[in-house]
């Protein structure tokens, strides 16, 4: 199946018959195994990865706020944190090891939004006992992926 | 001055030996691919992967430190030392950093080192062909005499050890084998090399094995010459960075044999080379000491293209072997009732595709030509959608 998921991993638009062609698997197959993954969780979405700095063009604003806080009996982290991945001004979190436990990563419209969702609902709960917010100023990488990086091919168009 | 007369001094300035050289097969192509746009090229000989960034990084690094002497001649002793350590991991063979490896300016150096350490006038060396196109012009600039053994998609061009002694003679020196193969992708079993081994003992033979693809290899185990009983010490082993590594252009290479030879090949290094430039073996040290991931990673991909570049071949009815090595098919064109320069160059033309005609690489290469899948999956499936239209329209 890894050959599969190296190929998906990559290019979530490949079909089957396409991954069927660089694998030597069968289209069938490639098709089953790709249900079995997702069905095992293991295939979670298909997502495209978007140059927001020229979508929004400066109209997006991001910030990364590390939270730390009290864990609740028995459910240590999980609870609070599930709560926090329900807004949908989250776009990632992670529970980390270090100075602090949460990282969250947000969007806005504006800095003033971002602002008010931290002090208004992330910093309001009551597990929640201090935030620290950096605003995004520039993205260099998403998701593996280097932006405004060309290095293009510099190949001869013929060698021995 | 006219033509015949700038010939004619041409003929007194330049040796005979260079005049007689021939050409280089694909420079004709080159010139057309030149003055066209649109060219899809599977014509091309190298790695579409820049290399590796900690790669570059280490070779910025070993600039910002000041690393910009001479090395010793036999290259950076580190180097040599690593190079010792990946033979030994990989196949069980080892070589004396201090005097039997050589770090040279690409497997193209070690190539040419040895056949000047090795050959006298009239020398022999045994050649397979479809051949990479540097070998003949390397023996004969020795002053060797090449001489091919054809091998041919029946046999998955593979040379057989009796196809070889049938061409031996007592001026024989040496047999030059490189495998995985380019142009033809093809891989020799270990029982195909251990026959040819035999002869080497029989016939007092030294086997000159280019390895530079020696990583590039699909679903089956590359069998390193040397690695075979008592070879290590009848044969040389040339091998790279280019390929496994995407470093093409940094132009490092070396040279592994017994330390008679190895002194020989530096004696003409020192003289002509010096040493190979340290930035190339810095990068070459990093490449070895942390690269692995990355070749694992690009002879996975290697392997997805080769898959769809040969169903995609044979479904257009260009029939071809199983490439088991290197990053090459070699399709039969001979259904197309067409030579090799023919299709080649009647197809970048029409299609605007390039591929390099087999006879470029000796005559057993004729009816083939050479196409490369170390480029994007998009390019193939252009490529072979527009080889599909212009051997349709041969039909």
């Amino acid at each position: 199946m890894k050959d599969i998921l190296a190929i998906l991993e990559n290019n979530a638009k490949a079909t089957p018959e396409e991954i069927a062609a660089l694998t030597g698997r069968s289209t069938k197959e490639v098709e089953e195994l790709i249900d079995q993954a997702e069905k095992q969780k293991i295939i979670l979405g298909y997502k495209t990865v978007i140059n927001r700095d020229v979508l929004y063009d400066g109209e997006e604003v991001l910030a990364f706020v590390e939270v730390r806080m009290t864990p609740q009996h028995d459910v240590g982290f999980d609870g609070i944190a599930q709560r926090i991945a329900r807004f949908p001004e989250v776009r990632s979190l992670q529970l980390m090891s270090g100075d602090y436990d949460l990282a969250v990563l947000i969007s806005g419209n504006t800095m003033q939004q971002v602002a008010s969702f931290v002090a208004m609902k992330l910093a309001a709960l009551q597990e929640v006992n201090a935030t620290t917010t950096h605003f995004l100023l520039k993205r260099y990488k998403e998701d593996g992926i280097i932006l405004n990086q060309d290095e293009g091919t510099r190949r001869l168009p013929l060698s021995p | 001055m006219n033509d015949k007369k700038a010939k004619s001094a041409a003929s007194r300035i330049l040796s005979e030996r260079v005049q007689n050289l021939s050409p280089s097969g694909i420079r004709r192509f080159f010139d057309i691919i030149a003055s066209m746009d649109d060219v899809i090229s599977l014509g091309v000989g190298e790695p579409d992967f820049v290399t590796p960034w900690h790669i570059r990084e280490a070779a910025i690094t070993s600039l910002e430190s000041g690393h910009t002497m001479y090395t010793s001649n036999f290259g950076l002793m580190e180097l040599r030392q690593e190079i010792a350590t990946h033979i030994r991991k990989l196949y069980e063979v080892n070589y004396d950093p201090s005097n039997e490896i050589l770090v040279t300016v690409g497997v193209s150096e070690a190539l040419d080192l040895v056949m000047r350490s090795i050959l006298d006038p009239g020398d022999e060396v045994i050649v397979p062909e479809p051949t990479y196109v540097s070998y003949v012009p390397c023996i004969a600039l020795a002053g060797g005499v090449p001489v091919d053994v054809p091998t041919s998609m029946g046999n998955s061009f593979q040379v057989t050890a009796s196809d070889i002694e049938s061409r031996i003679t007592h001026r024989t020196k040496a047999v030059l084998l490189g495998y995985p193969n380019n142009p033809t992708g093809a891989v020799m079993t270990r029982d195909a090399m251990l026959e040819i081994s035999k002869l080497a003992i029989k016939y007092d033979l030294t086997v000159i094995s280019d390895e530079v693809y020696d990583r590039l290899v699909y679903g089956v185990e590359h069998t390193c010459f040397p690695s075979l009983p008592q070879m290590k010490h009848k044969s040389v082993l040339l091998g790279g960075f280019s390929k496994s590594y995407a470093m093409t252009g940094w132009r490092i290479g070396y040279a592994c044999a017994n330390s008679e030879i190895i002194e020989a090949m530096m004696k003409i290094h020192q003289y002509t080379m010096l040493c190979a430039p340290i930035q190339g073996q810095m990068a070459a040290l990093e490449a070895l000491r942390f690269g692995e991931t990355e070749v694992e990673n690009m002879r996975l991909e290697y392997d997805r293209r080769r898959r769809l570049m040969v169903n995609g071949l044979r479904s257009i009815g260009l029939d071809c072997i199983d490439p088991l090595g290197a990053f090459y098919t070699f399709p039969s064109i001979k259904n197309t009732g067409l030579t090799s320069e023919e299709f080649a160059e009647q197809l970048l033309i029409e299609e605007k595709v390039a591929v390099v005609p087999g006879s470029a690489f000796g005559e057993s290469g004729e009816g083939h030509v050479r196409c490369c899948y170390a480029v994007s999956q998009n390019e193939i499936e252009g490529a072979l959608e527009r080889i599909g239209l212009f051997v349709k329209k041969l039909k």
